[in-house]
């Protein structure tokens, strides 16, 4: 067998990231303007935006920073503890 | 032509693609304002890119072997060598008869403004084919915030402990120097106007260079969450100016456009208070950094004169 040192484009290279989130952003639809910030602001690329304009968030890789709050005009996210 | 992928258009928010080329999960820091920037610049650039990282957190961000975040070829290359790597590299694909690929330089403050700085400074005046962009994070945060030369006056490191003395290098000026076709600066706070630096960058052929600031929370010390309001607050507060050179001609890009009068400008402190590696400077050392920054604004309008 070669062994290449080439990696390949894959999710989760660093790891499950989720697991270092203390606190997870929770998304308030109806609040939600649909300017999506949070999408153009998210350093992990893991808030999604929908054909409808909704957002969601993906937990398995979130770091959980708080950007997208913080970015967040409406106040649609919150931030809310783990454990 | 305009751009190799003939990329013409203005970017939005809407029109920035939803195709992710910067994979989630990747080992850089929550909060991170480099991989937040280059999830924006890899949109904007599109999957016929290849990236060269030379040391710096980029490198370390890509995760454990076999997997990268990148969808696009990434070379990791030596620390001092990434612009002369990315000009062997636009050589290579010249002499396959590739011309539809950006060749683009992602490196750190430290490889460019310290060790990597004779490659780059080569490259631009051989005038290679290739796209440089510092993302600066006034640091070397991967090995645990030592000062470059790029740090800024008066901001703590570990190898700074009471505050940096020396001034900030200006990069940006030195690549002017070289009298390549583009040189412009933009803030990871506004995505939307380096994406819109990168879309005329790729427009022109020679070298072309961006420098990115690029807060970060655990160097600068502040909460992650904060990363985007940091950056804004170097720009309103006028402690990083953004601009682009082209052709001998400069111009003020996006809200710095509208700072050239220094009483619209929010005061250094609010800048400063919100970092804890300013915590070491006091009202006199403040006092310096102002007249640095009215400086810095001085020139640069001077260039905008023409």
């Amino acid at each position: 067998m070669v062994v290449l040192p080439v990696s390949r484009g894959r999710e989760g290279a660093g790891g499950l990231t989720g697991m270092w989130r203390i606190k997870r952003p929770v998304v308030d639809s109806s609040k939600c303007t649909k300017c999506h910030l949070c999408w153009l602001f998210c350093p992990e690329g893991v808030v999604r935006r929908g054909s409808k304009g909704e957002v969601w968030i993906v937990y398995e890789f979130c770091k959980g920073c708080g950007i997208c709050a913080e970015v967040c005009a409406a106040h649609a996210i919150k931030m809310v503890r783990e454990v | 032509m305009v751009g190799h992928q003939g990329i013409t258009e203005t970017f939005t928010l809407k029109s920035l693609t939803d195709e992710e080329y910067l994979l989630p999960g990747n080992a850089a820091c929550p909060g991170c304002a480099a991989v937040m920037a280059m999830r924006i610049g890899l949109k904007a650039l599109g999957p016929r890119t290849v990236l060269i990282v030379p040391a710096c957190c980029m490198s370390v961000a890509q995760g454990h072997y076999p997997k990268t975040p990148s969808k696009v070829p990434v070379f990791n290359t030596a620390f001092a060598a990434s612009a002369a790597t990315a000009s062997g590299i636009r050589a290579a694909l010249e002499m396959k008869g590739i011309t539809d690929v950006y060749v683009v330089c992602w490196a750190g403050d430290g490889g460019t403004a310290d060790i990597g700085i004779q490659s780059l400074s080569g490259a631009a005046e051989r005038g290679d084919d290739l796209i440089y962009i510092c993302y600066d994070n006034e640091a070397y945060m991967n090995t645990g915030t030592q000062r470059s030369s790029s740090t800024s006056e008066g901001a703590r490191t570990t190898t700074t402990i009471t505050g940096k003395a020396e001034r900030k290098k200006d990069v940006p000026g030195i690549m002017m120097a070289h009298r390549i076709p583009y040189v412009a600066t933009a803030c990871a706070s506004y995505p939307l106007d380096f994406a819109n630096k990168l879309r005329r960058a790729v427009s022109i052929k020679g070298t072309r260079y961006i420098h990115l600031l690029s807060p970060c929370p655990p160097g600068w010390r502040y909460p992650s969450e904060k990363t985007v309001e940091v950056g804004r607050l170097a720009v309103e507060t006028g402690a990083w100016i953004l601009y682009e050179w082209t052709g001998g001609r400069c111009r003020l890009t996006g809200p710095s456009s509208g700072l050239a009068d220094r009483s619209r400008r929010r005061p250094l402190e609010e800048y400063l208070r919100i970092q804890g590696r300013f915590s070491e400077a006091d009202p006199s050392k403040i006092e310096a950094m102002k007249k640095r920054i009215d400086e810095e604004w001085e020139m640069i309008l001077e260039l905008c004169k023409g």
